[in-house]
């Protein structure tokens, strides 16, 4: 196949999941077995284009010329393939966590949920595929718009406030801040296409840059930057599929990696190193770090401190851009795909036990692990992913970060990595060791296995086992993903 | 002479004869019949007109054959040709739906005479456009207006408030149409002519005597109060809630747009774009009084209890906007103003027939009437929920391209703090929309409600301008096209107007 019409495709057959899924919104086996083979076959597509890479020179793939030089666009980049390959490969573990969720927590409005959802992924195949930033923008909005209704899903009071707190701070930044950033951009420049090297060099200099950036950062309110990350916390009253696809990978992920394409191809990393403007956003990525840790600490709400722990690790890959070093990119763009794999295997486990024993406070979850042993496996695997330590994934982004720190000479920052590290082990481990070593009051010593269904427990499991299996393959992603820090 | 060549005089004609056909026939389906095929029609025409003016060349028909500055002249360039294609579109559109709406909201004694009203405002709305002689547009101006007053009372027969509100609007209304003719008086007195293209190249032969100015200061305060230029909106609101729901479409989408390009049409072709600049006119007039439209009807609109209020606030707000593109004095800002007249006019086309769907089962606008609705009319609710995303401006619909437009040209003159407000107040869009959303979707019906869709007459013509509004975001060669060349043609001044 084609590689641009692998890309259609991988953008078409979710927007057509959604519609099938308000088709055949009675007959709840067919719409999910649907959007489970869209799943499944958006996928292939992706990898289609990853086995196209190298092989055939695409070019861009233009679909309206919007404005006079700005297009609706499509184009392969490596970052956005890696991006597109982790969205649609956890897509299919999602759909069938979410399907065995909804049925067994007994939720309302199947079809409307199975139905955003896939819509959500469409915009997110779009954003990793835009060719420049007014396509990723175009996604960006349908990606808020299409959560909006997963976030206020419940309907009850408080699902309502957090869906307007989701809204009104991702609608507010992008079109309050980056909108105006991207037609900046595009009046001084003249193009918005993502170019190795960047498109800015040489058409604003001074304090502006760093303005420009400013509103870029905060702009992007996806990448949950503080003071801009009340939204994270709140959209945690979705049920937890769209917790662990949503808001573990797809739009806080679709948030970091607008901020690293506006690092690479917009800014370009050399510009951002020789003017320096992106220091602040370095310090205050450390402190987001850092904060965002301390606040997951005082969470007893599973959800919630897992809510505040994506903040912070949000916030390396913001760091890795604003070190403006090759090695930092390419650690921020490792991050993307370690932290999506454990965030996702966390949640999930959140969720199964919810569905199990409909507990969501961690004091609650004492002695758990006795009975749901698989849960807590996986559960403890994800977090050492997180952590950062070997064998799992995320030992590699956060050393790449490291090595990235220690080229430029920023000893400090460092030093916040190892200290988030730290506090990472403070607020992820005792729930593990809670549920292993404590004897719960309301579970007999004799107590069977008593794991949520299978399609529940079986997708954490299979994205811990991912954990150990990208601890492997790093070297490969690295390799990959080397492209987008040539020079121009 | 072939038929090609009689295009700009049918394009007035036809509606204008359809209107006594309607009440000679007497026949209530006839009478809707002949109104859609006259609409048709006229799209059909303006489509032609402007395919052949898009290049920048400018149509001149001699009403009678008698030659201009004497005889009566029907001028089509790019800029009116645009705004003709936009009030017949909509007009054959609205009245598809039209059919069942008109059915249920008034009486069907009053069928026949209102189609009639309907084709003559239609005839004012375009002749007012198509014109090429100031006195000429005073009169279309007139015609329109008197049957605006008979349509909006009209909504009586479901809320006797519609009666005051055309009332109010036939006060206001009259003001403004005097002020206009006043000022264009005035210009006669000065120059001795009332042809646009002569009275350009007197005005600027003798230049900026007090007689001409003070025509100037009448013109735009007359045109002001017809397009609804805050704070001269006062007749709007009340007028767009209470007329019947097609009446509302029809003109929210055409008549304020009519009058925005009246305005722009003394101000750059009558006027000169230097006299303007000298002036300060647009510096200290109309920025600030668009910037604070733009604030204060959103406000007003958050706070708004009646969707069909809600809408006819953020219209203002909205003028405010098409008034700030064209403050800019700018071959981009005027792009904005005029694509922004366009995109502006099929979402609150589609809004308003939205709403009008929602009336039809609900039986008021009120929240508290059609709460829960995105339940029992999900179609309708879709439509309403598109029509909300490109007024916020949402990338990919019709809005975005406006706005997007409105930046860039505040930012080509260096006006930050300008470009800040522009989306500052889209920010405020974001939340009275999303009034709209929650009230749609987040809440439980009232009890007495009728279930069910509208029928399909109704629905399709609202699917067709919800998704004109993402093809319109989406596909920008017409609207761009055209509103560029018009901008250009508008800038040249009256150099524009000789061809």
């Amino acid at each position: 196949m084609e590689t641009n019409t692998a890309i259609l495709l991988t953008v078409l057959l979710p927007t057509l999941a959604s519609v099938s899924n308000i088709v055949l919104r009675n007959q709840e086996n067919l719409r999910d077995g649907v959007t489970f083979a869209a799943a499944v076959a958006t996928f292939l597509c992706v990898l289609q284009i990853l086995a196209n890479v190298g092989n055939t020179t695409s070019e861009t793939l233009v679909l309206f010329e919007v404005l006079p030089g700005l297009d609706l666009a499509f184009q392969v980049e490596p970052l956005g393939l890696l991006f597109a390959i982790i969205a649609s490969g956890l897509w299919i573990l999602t759909h069938v966590y979410g399907v065995g969720y909804m049925r067994g927590n007994k939720e309302s409005h199947h079809a409307r949920f199975f139905s955003c959802f896939s819509l959500a992924i469409a915009s997110v195949m779009g954003i990793a595929f835009a060719a420049n930033m007014f396509t990723l923008f175009l996604f960006y909005e349908v990606l808020t718009l299409s959560t909006y209704p997963l976030v206020a899903h419940k309907g009850t009071p408080e699902a309502i406030r957090g869906a307007r707190t989701y809204l009104g701070i991702l609608i507010g930044t992008s079109i309050g801040l980056q909108l105006i950033a991207v037609i900046w951009t595009y009046a001084i420049a003249g193009t918005l296409d993502f170019t190795r090297g960047g498109i800015l060099e040489g058409k604003i200099a001074g304090p502006m840059v760093a303005v420009l950036l400013a509103l870029y950062a905060f702009g992007i309110g996806k990448a949950a930057l503080m003071p801009f990350h009340r939204w994270l916390p709140a959209a945690m009253v979705a049920p937890t599929p769209v917790s662990a696809l949503l808001h573990a990978v797809a739009v806080v992920k679709a948030g970091v990696f607008t901020m690293l394409k506006v690092g690479i191809y917009i800014f370009g990393i050399d510009f951002l190193a020789e003017t320096g403007a992106s220091v602040w956003l370095m310090w205050l990525a450390a402190f987001s770090i850092v904060a965002a840790s301390v606040v997951a600490m005082t969470k007893d709400n599973l959800k919630a401190r897992l809510a505040y722990s994506t903040v912070s690790q949000l916030s390396y890959i913001t760091l890795g851009m604003a070190l403006a070093t090759s090695m930092g990119a390419l650690g921020g763009g490792m991050h993307i795909a370690m932290h999506a794999m454990g965030k996702i295997t966390l949640f999930m486990c959140a969720g199964s036990i919810y569905v199990a024993t409909h507990k969501t406070n961690i004091s609650q979850m004492t002695g758990l692990g006795r009975i749901m042993p698989i849960t807590f496996g996986a559960f403890l695997i994800g977090a050492l992913s997180i952590i950062g330590l070997p064998p799992m994934g995320g030992s590699w982004s956060k050393w790449l970060l490291v090595m990235g720190a220690a080229d430029t000479g920023q000893w400090v920052m460092i030093a916040v990595l190892m200290v988030s590290s730290l506090l990472n082990v403070a607020y992820l481990l005792p729930l593990v060791g809670r549920g292993f070593f404590l004897k719960g009051a309301d579970i007999p010593d004799n107590a069977q296995m008593a794991e949520a269904p299978w399609m529940v427990w079986l997708p954490p499991a299979v994205t811990a086992f991912g954990c150990v299996v990208l601890f492997f393959f790093a070297g490969d992603i690295q390799t990959f993903l080397s492209p987008i820090v040539l020079p121009r | 002479m072939s038929l090609t060549e009689q295009l700009p005089v049918l394009q007035v004609l036809v509606p204008f004869m359809a209107a006594p056909l309607i009440v000679f026939l007497g026949s209530r389906g006839l009478a809707w019949i002949l109104a859609f095929g006259t609409s048709a029609a006229a799209f059909v025409i303006a489509a032609l007109l402007l395919g052949q003016v898009l290049d920048g060349s400018v149509i001149s028909y001699h009403i009678g054959g008698w030659a201009p500055p004497l005889g009566i002249e029907y001028r089509i360039d790019a800029a009116n040709a645009f705004v003709l294609l936009l009030v017949s579109g909509i007009s054959a559109i609205v009245l598809p739906y039209a059919r069942e709406s008109v059915a249920s909201e008034i009486p069907r004694r009053h069928h026949t005479l209102f189609y009639a009203c309907y084709m003559l405002c239609l005839t004012g709305l375009l002749g007012v456009v198509a014109t090429g002689d100031a006195f000429n547009v005073f009169v279309f101006l007139e015609i329109s207006s008197l049957s605006t007053y008979v349509l909006i009372a009209q909504g009586s027969h479901r809320d006797k408030r519609a009666l005051t509100a055309a009332y109010d609007y036939l006060i206001m209304g009259t003001i403004g149409a005097t002020f206009f003719v006043i000022g264009l008086g005035m210009l006669y007195m000065a120059t001795g002519t009332l042809n646009m293209a002569d009275l350009a190249d007197r005005i600027a032969d003798q230049g900026a005597n007090r007689t001409v100015v003070a025509a100037f200061g009448f013109i735009i305060v007359g045109m002001g109060l017809k397009a609804a230029l805050y704070p001269l909106h006062l007749w709007l609101p009340n007028a767009y809630t209470y007329a019947p729901s097609v009446v509302t479409s029809f003109l929210a989408a055409t008549a304020t747009k009519v009058a925005i390009y009246v305005l722009l049409r003394f101000m750059f072709s009558v006027f000169q774009p230097t006299f303007l600049f000298e002036g300060n006119t647009l510096e200290f007039l109309i920025i600030p009084l668009a910037v604070l439209a733009m604030f204060a009807a959103s406000v007003i609109a958050i706070f708004q209890t009646d969707m069909k209020r809600l809408l006819a606030y953020s219209s203002i707000a909205q003028i405010g906007y098409m008034l700030l593109g064209i403050g800019m004095l700018s071959q981009t800002g005027l792009t904005a103003a005029i694509v922004h007249l366009f995109n502006h006019g099929i979402t609150k086309a589609a809004l308003f027939m939205g709403v009008g769907a929602l009336v039809f089962r609900a039986g008021g606008s009120f929240f508290d009437r059609i709460q829960g609705m995105g339940k029992t009319m999900p179609w309708t609710s879709a439509a309403i929920v598109l029509g909300g995303l490109s007024l916020i401006g949402v990338p990919g619909t019709a809005g975005f391209v406006s706005k997007w437009y409105l930046v860039q040209g505040a930012l080509e003159k260096g006006w930050w703090p300008v470009a800040v407000l522009i989306v500052a107040s889209s920010l405020l869009a974001v939340i009275y929309v999303w009034h709209i959303v929650e009230t749609l979707y987040l809440k439980t019906p009232a009890k007495d409600i009728a279930v069910g869709e509208v029928p399909n007459s109704m629905l399709i013509p609202i699917w067709i301008m919800a998704l004109a509004c993402i093809y319109f975001g989406l596909a920008t060669d017409i609207t761009l096209g055209a509103a560029q060349a018009a901008a250009k043609g508008l800038l040249a001044g009256s150099s524009g107007m000789l061809h």
